[in-house]
């Protein structure tokens, strides 16, 4: 038999590090079911018969975020035999909140004062025997930066998890609340397992919605309890869900009082001077600028580029290729056998591992602000910005990684906590126009607009556009306008970055895009190269030299009509924007191919006559906006669905995004021909409609919804407002569970 | 009424009673502000909002619309 034991503690107390130490490399890393908060795993160091499970970093153990209930159904429904709950000894007061809730549960608890070499270094003394003998757990010292305690912590815990030792609770709420919550037990207790007859308890006197809803009481007996809970809301003059946050707080506030000695420093700790630079009212931008620029400086331009240049060209260019395609000559391979491996594996997989070096860098440096607590404070300072669209602050930084690539843009949303937020973020940061795009862009300009970088410029105009008409459309949609998230955040004090830390985080990232580079890029890439390379030769199916003739331009004529609306009906426009699927840059080459040129330039000087004769420069805008917004490539749609974890959003997305591009470049183009002076169509009617679907998404008022994790009571200032109670009014009880249900 | 927005930089304030309902009021509760507790406004962000607090030993950062329902009385500043 296996022990598990769950580490459980606040956001920044040092979790992942003391997971990191605990565990070493033996990791299994996934999501959480349905959600895209990150689960982690692995066995303990030197005892393989230990598990470790780390928990989101959580304040409470509400049913208000996705995080909280995960954890909680988790201590319930998963039986961990210990938890090691993580408290941030630098910041007790609130990280010991959690503790009274999780000690609540019932199952044996270990705490792990970490950070505790801060604590010292600042002067500040903590009684361990007095926690320990009000909280009845074992409390130890760590340092998990320093890899001090973790091993002892855990060690103690597995202990802890064999010997049945029974569970104390701290005396943390008033003679009134105890009474109400004694009643709730007495009533509840043949409905739950023994062991947990407290926390259910203090649930129901909460009103905790999931917790009601899973208990299903009889309406009677639910009645009965109400009485209670009022009667005792009634002699606090407050409702019952602040009454036991209140007096977790008090209890935990004089607690502290007595078992921490503080050493107030003159002008604050280091980390509060630093900040006093850093989200200085006019300092902060100008640095933040300065950082970003060169975190992107740096993984994208110099060092990024250099590596990226040495993997495309040398290491799958001179290393693989050139040998590959030569072994191929020489052992008489058929046709099909070299194209496959070289077009089709080789070019497919090879360019889109030619991102990774560059990733890596950007993770690296993403990795190094998150680690010193730098993000918190990008969130702070940019959500004015973003929180206009229905982003967070958080939200800036995969988007200014999007404009290299999204693939990593995508990944960097894990440094937002929220999980609406992230899937908004997720499915709008594709829209930035990537670096592979740039090339289409190029190609127009110089075919079309005489070179000119407004074109450029106004690529990312559309992009940014797109991201904020998506933000305030998608804000007002179902599964976004529930649970919204509050920003009350907190800015954890700056610390000293950890390296293998670092490493590790980094590495997890790089691997997981390798590891999806061998499998679902490396499906698309095959399949996109055997549609290119075979036609059907009278009848039969057999590689055809030229692209003209492949089932991919029988695919292209097929699907040339659907572009009619917007102006480039033509079979080979439809072509290039399929190959883009592959890398967007494909699209150019691709028209290479398809006028008949084997190599073009990045920016298809080559083609660009044969283009002008095709396109219009209305036509080639429009064609540009459907490329720069239409589904992203395989790359990033394989990252999407890793980051989301759900086939269903990842759809939703792809199909989002697609429809966005078709009405945008269907606008563009219908209503440049009415100012061209054409007179109206069918299709011109058609852009006007989407022009006032899109204005009505906009301006329609916010639906009302609610999320799965709002409650179901009534709002404390409806129940103080009225004591009569009228049928149907708000106030009065009866009405409580279907308002909250309804309730704007 | 006094709410946590009205507080100016650098100032102490006491929370009185808390506003709102559902997921944002247990989340400000959640996080330490409670009945009672002192709070110190530390700074505003760059662009005017959200504000930075110190509440019970750490720091928090609020948005103003988030602070207005946080009733207050001023507390003498330092």
């Amino acid at each position: 038999m296996s022990i598990k034991i769950a580490l459980a503690g606040n956001p920044n107390s040092g979790k992942t590090t003391m997971f990191n130490d605990l565990t070493g490399s033996q990791q299994y890393v996934g999501n959480w079911p349905g959600v895209t908060v990150a689960k982690k795993e692995g066995k303990l160091k030197g005892r393989p018969d230990v598990v470790i499970q780390d928990l989101p970093g959580i304040y409470s153990l509400s049913s208000y975020s996705p995080e909280e209930v995960i954890t909680r159904n988790y201590l319930v429904r998963e039986k961990p035999d210990a938890v090691i709950n993580i408290v941030d000894a630098t910041n007790i007061e609130r990280n010991l909140y959690l503790t009274t809730q999780i000690i609540e549960i019932g199952v044996p608890v270990i705490i792990a004062l970490n950070m505790i070499d801060i604590v010292r270094r600042n002067g500040d003394v903590i009684n361990l025997k007095g926690l320990e003998d009000a909280l009845g757990c074992r409390v130890m010292e760590t340092s998990a930066l320093r890899g001090m305690g973790s091993q002892e912590a855990a060690a103690a815990a597995s202990e802890l998890a064999g010997s049945g030792e029974s569970v104390h609770i701290p005396p943390v709420f008033n003679g009134s609340v105890e009474h109400a919550i004694a009643h709730i037990e007495e009533s509840i207790q043949d409905r739950v397992e023994a062991r947990y007859l407290r926390w259910y308890a203090i649930k129901v006197f909460e009103r905790d919605a999931v917790i009601l809803e899973e208990l299903h009481l009889p309406k009677a007996l639910q009645e009965h309890l109400e009485e209670h809970i009022e009667e005792c809301e009634r002699e606090m003059d407050d409702d019952s869900e602040s009454i036991i946050i209140s007096q977790r707080y008090d209890y935990v506030g004089k607690l502290v009082a007595q078992c921490v000695i503080r050493n107030i420093k003159a002008g604050g700790t280091d980390s509060d001077k630093i900040d006093r630079i850093l989200t200085n009212r006019v300092l902060a931008l100008p640095l933040f600028a300065v950082i970003m620029f060169l975190v992107y400086y740096l993984s994208v331009s110099t060092v990024g580029s250099l590596v990226t240049e040495f993997t495309n060209e040398t290491l799958f260019g001179d290393w693989i290729y050139t040998p590959l395609s030569a072994w191929l000559a020489r052992i008489d391979a058929s046709p099909v056998v070299s194209g496959l491996f070289l077009e089709g594996v080789v070019g497919g997989v090879g360019a889109v591992l030619g991102f990774v070096p560059q990733m890596t860098m950007l993770f690296l440096m993403l990795s190094l602000l998150e680690d010193v607590g730098y993000m918190s404070r990008v969130a702070f300072i940019m959500d004015r910005v973003f929180r206009k669209f229905g982003l967070s602050g958080k939200s800036f930084i995969p988007m200014l990684i999007g404009s290299g690539c999204s693939v990593p843009g995508i990944m960097a949303t894990r440094t937002i906590e929220n999980d609406r937020d992230r899937r908004m973020t997720i499915m709008t940061t594709a829209f930035i126009p990537c670096g592979a795009k740039m090339p289409i862009v190029a190609l127009f300009a110089g075919a079309m607009f005489g070179g000119s970088g407004l074109v450029a410029v106004s690529a990312y105009f559309v992009g940014i556009s797109a991201v904020v008409v998506s933000g305030l459309i998608l804000k007002k949609t179902r599964p976004f306008a529930g649970d919204v998230a509050p920003f009350i955040m907190e800015l954890p004090p700056y610390h000293k970055p950890k390296l293998s830390n670092i490493a590790h985080t980094t590495g997890e990232r790089a691997w997981s895009f390798v590891k999806r580079a061998g499998t679902v890029i490396l499906l698309s890439s095959v399949i996109l190269w055997f549609l290119q390379s075979f036609g059907t030769v009278g009848g039969r199916l057999m590689m055809v030299p030229d692209n003209n003739t492949s089932l991919l331009s029988s695919l292209g004529g097929w699907v040339a009509p659907f572009f009619v609306p917007l102006g480039f009906g033509n079979w080979q426009a439809a072509v290039a924007t399929f190959t883009g699927l592959i890398a967007k840059e494909n699209v150019v080459s691709t028209f290479g191919v398809l006028y008949g040129f084997a190599e073009v330039a990045e920016d298809g000087t080559q083609i660009w006559s044969r283009l002008a004769a095709d396109f219009t420069a209305l036509t080639a805008y429009s064609f540009l906006i459907f490329n720069l917004l239409c589904a992203p490539c395989f790359a990033t749609i394989a990252t999407i669905r890793k980051e989301m974890d759900s086939a269903r959003w990842t759809l939703a997305t792809i199909a989002y995004m697609t429809g966005f591009a078709y009405g945008a470049a269907l606008m563009v183009h219908q209503f440049g021909l009415i100012l061209q002076g054409n007179g109206l169509t069918f299709w011109s009617g058609m852009a006007f409609l989407v022009l006032a679907l899109v204005l009505f998404l906009l301006f329609r008022p916010k639906p009302r919804v609610h999320g799965r994790y709002e409650p179901v009571s009534a709002p404390a200032e409806y129940r103080a407002v009225c004591p009569v109670g009228c049928k149907g009014c708000p106030a009065n009880p009866e009405n409580r569970k279907q308002i909250g249900r309804n309730r704007p | 009424m006094k709410t946590l927005k009205d507080i100016r930089v650098r100032e102490r304030a006491r929370v009185q009673k808390l506003h709102g309902h559902g997921a944002l009021r247990r989340r400000i509760m959640d996080m330490g502000v409670t009945k009672g507790v002192e709070v110190f406004v530390q700074k505003v962000a760059p662009l005017g909002d959200p504000i930075e607090v110190t509440v019970r030993g750490y720091e928090l950062s609020i948005r103003k619309e988030d602070a207005a329902l946080i009733e207050v009385t001023q507390e003498r500043s330092l």
